[in-house]
């Protein structure tokens, strides 16, 4: 478990270190976790090291973005002025990206599942 | 009690107690409009607002909550290595998929709030709203949206996924995991994923893999369509 949290905060720590140097456009989190995964296919580190730490974190994964969507309330007035634009666009949006996304990897044949 | 309030205590209080209870209320009721992220953010915001507690106040705790985030996206490399044969068969469609995703969200997305009347800050805040928040807000700054109202409008997208998304996915048949779990976090990133991930490991690993590559694709697209159309 420990060791499993060392190696995850450390992922991210390193993620962010190069986020910072090299001016990426993208989190340090996700550049953690594609360092990750390139530790984990050269055999750096063992899946069974960071297993129990990782499933947990992700069993409340949804528990995380809680406070997030709570600053949501500061921006009510945001909202409001201009609700229609804003509201309709995003939930029109989210289903064509969907649509798009699901189709376009469904019809693109192959094996898979 | 006013000074107890302005410990992180109460935020981490309030942010456990109201999840622990959306979740028991998700899992008696199985009633998907209850999706307990959603039902704990619409709570607790009502709570501080009949309570008068400040969000500066909650957020001493909710932040120490919100911190368990970045180790726990690092995490998300965890099922995609365990299911990484499956993922690699369809590179090739997870990628085009991804690019298609994005370009239709900044499309969509734009294109719909334009034609409805929006001004032009909200049209381009809404432009990253499908992308994961720290890239989001670095979109959402190059091409002059409102920040907060970017930051805003990401945690709508994704309850609205998460909320609806597999439901909707099914309906107008995407079956194969590995497209509903693309189409789940390309749309509607981390949120998104942590519903998918408890029901389908395959989509929960693949939609964690959408949360990098569509903010990836979004990121290099914007400036691209805006240096193509002459947009500033």
């Amino acid at each position: 478990m420990l060791q499993g949290l060392v190696l995850l905060f450390g992922f991210q720590f390193t993620g962010e270190l190069l986020v910072r140097f090299l001016g990426l456009p993208v989190p340090g989190n996700v550049i953690g976790m594609a360092l990750l995964l390139l530790s984990l296919s050269l055999g750096l580190v063992r899946e069974e090291s960071i297993t129990e730490a990782g499933e947990l974190l992700l069993k409340y994964l949804a528990l995380f973005f809680v406070p997030a969507g709570v600053g949501v309330m500061l921006y009510f007035d945001l909202i409001a002025r201009e609700w229609l634009p804003i509201v309709v666009g995003t939930v029109i949006s989210t289903f064509v990206v969907m649509a798009v996304t699901g189709w376009a990897e469904q019809l693109l044949g192959g094996e898979g599942d | 009690m006013t000074e107890l309030v302005s410990t992180p205590l109460f935020g981490v209080v309030l942010t456990l107690f109201v999840f622990w209870l959306a979740e028991k209320l998700y899992r008696r009721s199985g009633f998907i409009l209850l999706n307990p992220v959603f039902i704990a953010i619409c709570s607790t915001i009502l709570i501080l607002k009949f309570s008068r507690i400040s969000y500066a106040d909650y957020a001493r705790g909710g932040d120490l909550i919100l911190f368990l985030l970045g180790p726990s996206v690092v995490a998300l490399a965890l099922p995609l290595w365990q299911r990484r044969k499956q993922v690699l068969q369809r590179k090739l469609p997870i990628l085009v998929g991804i690019c298609a995703g994005a370009l239709a969200s900044i499309a969509s997305a734009a294109g719909t709030a334009w034609l409805l009347g929006g001004s032009s800050q909200v049209v381009r805040s809404l432009v990253p709203k499908s992308v994961t928040t720290p890239i989001a807000i670095g979109i959402s700054e190059q091409i002059g949206g409102i920040v907060p109202l970017t930051a805003a409008l990401v945690v709508m997208t994704g309850c609205l996924g998460a909320i609806c998304g597999p439901e909707f996915c099914r309906l107008i048949g995407i079956r194969k995991s590995t497209s509903l779990g693309l189409a789940i976090g390309t749309a509607s990133h981390g949120i998104g994923t942590a519903r998918i991930l408890e029901e389908d490991r395959l989509a929960g690993a693949v939609s964690g893999l959408a949360i990098g590559l569509n903010g990836l694709a979004t990121a290099m697209m914007v400036p691209l369509l805006w240096l193509l159309f002459g947009w500033n």
